[in-house]
């Protein structure tokens, strides 16, 4: 049975790496006593597989790794036994089955939401949160972009399926977008940032932003017209 | 959660933040206000080092346990983070409250190997704690170090409030008590340490002062106050069975050297290698009963989600019950998908049968310690390991589908000779050769054996039999590992044969730091302050900087390591009393110079004279 895990990740735990993530659930998983499969071979692992690594320092509220178990009580039990084996930043959010033929969290990922604040002392100097929309509106949006060679200039705007400044909980204006998150077309939210300070004479700087995912998603329309909806929800409660 | 010490422009900028963040799985935080005692315990070196020891896992467990005390974790920072914590007079915090390092009660030290005595004044000087005992008050933490380096605490007496000697598990609470009653009394610092000195295993290096002879030597080490101990005697656990074990360790996030659950199976070791220093201060042998041990690997594997379990003992062969706890680990384990490390076995048919089972034999190797090269050499430092026994170990693993070899030696041990030191060459091309013998040449895979013969150089540790011996000088070291290197050069099969050898300027060092007395601690203060750090790290030991410093100071290395040492010589250490008696070790010095072996404790009792704890292998019948 093929199960998916959505998890949030804040706090402390923004500086632990993907890899390390990994490690850390599959001892979690251990602890929890999940009936997890394991593939064959001389030295078995758990069948376990995450949709798309997070950078050190990120937050996230929607990130998503698939299991394969032998055995499960229900989505809450498994929810359960699981968040009695987390530590304090990361929280299980939900617990859903997949049907056989799933497509697996990395693959069937194609965008992800970030919200992005300016860390204070960072904030840019022009009111950034009413010219966003002109830079979104633009018709095509060019950054350098490092390749191992040269530098090649590419357009980033139909990657960005939106942008937009909106007020969080506190308060306090933070810029919320949704980008390609494919293996492909993966676009990192400083990135765009980096190239709306540019526009305004500005640079970016390396600790300027704290970020958060909000969320990945799957594309359930087709590449003209997507529907992009949680990776969560293509699976169902059990 | 707690609000990190270091703001996130600082994590997000060194290498592995995780180090430094604490939070991990089964650590302990507890509620300040709850506690009337805080304790930091620091391994000081860096994280995946200090996370991996056990000592600091058990006394974690032990004084958490402790309702009125609230013990966190303390490692050095890196290079990187050194760095920033200096220029930004950050104060150096513990892992769990991320709360500064100065404002606890206690700052626990483990003391584990002689290199790291530059990071215990990192830790000082970032916790900015004075470096030195007797520039610190009440508004400092008391200082206390343990570990195996305190058996010879004089060259860091300085930077110590006292000195925790032997076992952790025993005196902790008394101590603590004395300490709470004391501040309770608004009695003086000094009124504390003075009566800490009095408990059992506990040194306070302030109330002793050292008289020297007119060549440097030690004339008298005596107490400069009524009512202090003469000689204080190691403090060990004999109910091992029945002590603190930590059910919960605490699982790191990130990769560190021993990312696995750990059974202590038994503590000590019955054989008596002259070399060994932990042979002679962990007398005598004590076991754990296997059930205990049984019940120890179900509740930690569930606790920690650890997928490998190893086991932890000088020399796990010689656990009475080894069988029956592998047999148990192999069935419990096999169900879940555990993995069984079993590191210090010695190479028999039972242990090659054992380790078929439980590792892939294409990817691992056997490992020898034969530490000589010759016979004669063996017998010097009582290493019961015969070429007869290595060559049928080596042959039967070759059979079983094993091709790589480990080798270690060590050179400049006493009485060796060239002719030893060829030995070590012959050695390897022997077990070479009993490949090819043995593997019918369309079984070899790849088509051959791969030997890696590695030598550390000697480094004589008080409390053994070898206190008393020369060490080489750095220039006999490397002409005695070009020798190693030519003697396996000209071996018919050294193409099979690899060899690597250890830095001679560190182990100089070590043999300084070992046999020092108080006069060496100026010179670990001054090479600390001009920048010596991680020293144990080939890449940043800075043996100019070193060689300097002892220049500058007058201090004279050779003193400490090529000198004679005349067999009633007063060694710093000597006021130490850690069981094993001064005269059995001068006995054993006389039998190895004879070239006689001695039996183990299971064979024949020595009288060590740890038999004075009352238990252990001393008490079992004998053979
Ligand atoms: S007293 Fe005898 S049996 Fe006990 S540790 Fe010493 S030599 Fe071994």
């Amino acid at each position: 049975m093929k199960l998916r895990i959505k998890f949030a990740k804040f706090g402390a735990m923004r500086f632990i790496g993907h890899l390390d993530v990994m490690r850390y659930f599959q001892k979690a998983i251990r602890r929890a006593g999940i009936d997890i499969a394991y593939s064959g071979g001389f030295s078995p692992h758990q069948i376990m597989s995450f949709a798309a690594p997070l950078g050190v320092g990120l937050t996230s509220n929607g990130e998503y790794m698939d299991i394969e178990v032998v055995s499960a009580a229900s989505s809450e039990d498994i929810k359960n036994s699981l968040n009695k084996a987390m530590v304090p930043g990361i929280e299980i959010v939900s617990v859903t089955k997949l049907s056989d033929n799933a497509m697996n969290a990395m693959a069937s990922v194609t965008a992800a939401e970030y919200t992005v604040r300016f860390r204070e002392g960072y904030e840019p100097s022009f009111d950034w949160a009413h010219l966003i929309d002109a830079f979104y509106e633009q018709p095509s949006i060019l950054v350098n972009k490092k390749t191992k060679k040269s530098e090649v200039e590419m357009d980033i705007k139909p990657a960005i399926y939106s942008l937009k400044a909106v007020v969080d909980r506190n308060g306090t204006a933070v810029i919320r977008m949704l980008v390609d998150a494919s293996s492909s077309g993966n676009i990192k939210p400083g990135l765009v940032i980096e190239a709306f300070m540019k526009e305004h004479g500005e640079t970016l700087s390396q600790f300027a932003l704290e970020i958060t995912r909000e969320d990945t998603f799957t594309n359930t329309g087709t590449a003209e017209m997507p529907v992009f909806i949680p990776l969560d929800a293509v699976g169902d409660q059990f | 959660m707690n609000k990190l010490a270091l703001k996130d422009e600082i994590l997000l900028q060194v290498e592995k933040p995780a180090r430094y963040i604490g939070n991990e799985v089964n650590a302990v935080v507890k509620d300040k206000s709850a506690v009337a005692v805080r304790m930091a315990m620091c391994f000081p070196d860096i994280y995946e080092i200090g996370m991996s020891h056990l000592g600091i896992q058990i006394l974690y467990d032990m004084l958490n346990s402790f309702e009125d005390v609230w013990c966190e974790r303390v490692y050095s920072p890196w290079i990187d983070l050194d760095k920033i914590m200096r220029e930004e007079h950050i104060p150096l915090f513990a892992l769990e409250s991320q709360e500064p390092v100065k404002d606890m009660d206690f700052l626990g030290i483990t003391i584990q190997y002689e290199m790291c005595y530059t990071n215990i004044l990192q830790i000082l000087d970032l916790s900015q704690i004075p470096l030195l005992a007797k520039d610190r008050t009440w508004e400092h933490p008391i200082v206390i170090g343990g570990g195996p380096c305190t058996y010879n605490p004089e060259p860091i007496a300085d930077f110590f409030d006292m000195f925790y000697i032997g076992e952790g598990e025993t005196r902790y609470r008394e101590l603590i008590d004395l300490y709470k009653a004391s501040k309770k009394k608004n009695e003086s610092r000094t009124d504390f340490l003075r009566k800490a000195a009095k408990l059992p295993g506990i040194y306070v290096p302030m109330f002793y002062e050292v008289l020297y002879n007119e060549d440097g030597t030690i004339l008298e080490m005596r107490p400069t106050e009524e009512g202090i101990p003469k000689v204080i005697r190691k403090e060990i656990e004999m109910k091992v069975s029945d002590t603190y074990y930590p059910m919960k360790p605490v699982v790191p996030f990130i990769k560190v050297t021993q990312d696995r659950v750990v059974l202590e199976i038994q503590r000590g070791c019955i054989r008596g290698c002259r070399f060994c220093q932990a042979g002679q201060l962990y007398k005598p042998v004590r076991e754990r009963d296997v059930d205990v041990l049984k019940d120890y690997a179900i509740k930690m594997l569930k606790s920690t989600g650890h997928e490998e379990i190893s086991l932890s003992s000088l020399s796990s062969s010689d656990y009475s019950k080894l069988s029956e706890l592998i047999d148990f680990l192999i069935e419990e384990c096999g169900k879940n998908y555990i993995n069984i490390s079993l590191p210090s076995l010695r190479i028999d048919a039972f242990s090659l049968d054992v380790m078929s089972k439980v590792q892939d034999i294409r990817k691992s190797s056997l490992t020898f310690a034969p530490e000589a090269g010759s016979q004669r050499l063996r017998d010097v430092i009582n290493k019961g390991l015969t070429e007869e026994v290595i060559l049928k170990g080596a042959a039967m693993a070759f059979e079983s589908g094993w091709t790589r070899v480990k080798l270690y030696f060590m050179l400049g041990l006493p009485t060796e000779t060239e002719e030893d030191i060829r030995g070590i060459g012959d050695l390897s091309n022997k077990i070479a050769a009993t490949f090819f013998e043995t593997v019918p040449k369309e079984e070899r895979k790849n088509g051959k054996v791969q030997i890696v013969a590695s030598t550390s150089f000697f480094i004589p540790k008080p409390f053994t039999p070898f206190q008393w011996a020369k060490m080489n000088t750095k220039e006999e070291f490397i002409e005695k590992a070009y020798l190693t290197r030519n003697s396996i050069k000209e071996q018919l099969n050294q193409k099979s044969i690899k060899y690597n050898w250890h830095e001679a300027d560190m182990s100089v060092m070590e043999g300084v730091f070992a046999r020092g007395d108080r006069r060496v601690a100026e010179v670990i203060l001054k090479a600390y302050e001009k920048g010596c750090l991680f020293d144990a790290w080939s890449e940043y030991f800075r043996n100019d900087l070193w060689l300097q410093t002892f220049d500058e100071c007058g201090v004279n290395i050779d003193f400490y390591t090529t000198r004679e040492r005349s067999l009633d010589e007063v060694f710093p250490w000597d006021f130490i009393d850690c069981g094993v008696t001064k005269d059995f070790l001068k006995r054993e010095w006389g039998k190895a110079m004879a070239g006689e072996v001695s039996p183990n404790c299971r064979m024949q009792c020595l009288g060590c004279g740890a038999g004075i704890f009352g238990g252990g292998v001393c008490y079992e019948a004998k053979n």
